[in-house]
């Protein structure tokens, strides 16, 4: 079994209005430093796979088609083997 | 002529849309199931408004993905005419039928209201019974409608005349003010390079009956219909 944790995050350039939102309730509460906040998501994964390497080509492949949009996302695979 | 409404779970225009086209437009249209393969017999899709799947990891991510959508596909490279409408548009995004992908609004907060749209262009299918240049009014309902796309892809849009509807004032003066969810170049509304599929944030079935306020939505519908009949009769 494998564990994946994936991380979805807003292209450059992309418009962020949620962290633009986070980042200006930051400055009311005094962190000024806060200079930029971008949101994304963090998906979590548990597969059944031949391989570490069949499961990673899994995995690229759901991210390619599903988890992450390429026009406006990236994303990073992290994963793991677990009992 | 015979039209398709295409139904997702958590589609909730439908309805309106069906009527539109039987009541209204006095035309023959079925609902057709996101479970079905096939979209045989019909001369024009619809894919209505809505939060299918709920809206989850993405609007229009997961609907993109059911059983109905290769064969929605298949009709759009043959040439059928689609209009996908808010949620519809953003399944048409996901699908890769039109380019860029929808951004939560710019304010953050659903919109519901009513806005003025300038017609870019009145010799497609979808705009011949308006006028290039009109002011028309229809409303919007969304919380995802901030269309984004590269600066390659919106040059491509501007060059091939690919925008069909931009936010204006009352009076069509265009600019980010009127502007309901911050969409780039004030994008409304697209079609594909064949131009035979629109992708549209406003709601034309929300507003093509007098009672209901307008009927400049109606006229989008009826320019389908007096396309189709100038092919096939």
């Amino acid at each position: 079994m494998y564990k994946a944790n994936i991380y979805v995050t807003l292209k450059e350039g992309v418009l962020d209005p949620q962290g633009g939102a986070v980042k200006k309730s930051l400055h009311v509460l005094n962190y000024t430093g806060v200079t930029e906040v971008r949101i994304g998501k963090f998906i979590e994964v548990w597969l059944e796979a031949k391989d570490p390497e069949t499961a990673k080509v899994e995995l690229k492949e759901m991210s390619d088609k599903l988890l992450a949009n390429p026009v406006i996302e990236n994303y990073r695979v992290e994963m793991l083997e677990v009992e | 002529m015979k039209f398709g409404v295409v139904v997702f779970p958590g589609s909730n225009c439908d309805a309106d849309c069906y009527h539109v086209i039987k009541e209204v437009l006095g035309q023959e249209v079925d609902y057709i199931w996101h479970k079905e393969i096939a979209v045989q017999g019909y001369d024009a899709l619809i894919l209505p408004g809505g939060f299918s799947y709920g809206d989850y990891l993405r609007t229009g991510a997961i609907a993109r993905f059911s059983p109905i959508m290769p064969a929605v596909i298949e009709f759009a490279n043959q040439g059928g005419l689609i209009i996908g409408i808010c949620n519809g548009f953003q399944i048409l995004l996901e699908a890769g039928l039109l380019p860029g992908a929808m951004l939560r609004n710019r304010s953050l907060k659903f919109i519901c209201d009513k806005v003025h749209l300038q017609v870019k262009r009145d010799d497609t299918p979808f705009t011949r019974l308006l006028k290039q240049d009109e002011t028309i009014s229809i409303p919007v309902a969304h919380g995802e409608g901030n269309y984004f796309c590269d600066a390659e892809t919106l040059a491509e849009l501007q060059r091939e005349k690919r925008i069909l509807f931009t936010y204006c004032s009352p009076s069509g003066e265009e600019d980010m003010v009127f502007n309901p969810n911050g969409s780039i170049a004030n994008i409304a509304g697209i079609t594909n390079k064949q131009g035979n599929v629109l992708g549209m944030m406003p709601h034309p079935e929300r507003c093509s009956e007098h009672i209901l306020g307008g009927t400049d939505g109606y006229r989008i519908f009826a320019s389908m219909l007096q396309s189709w009949q100038e092919v096939s009769c």
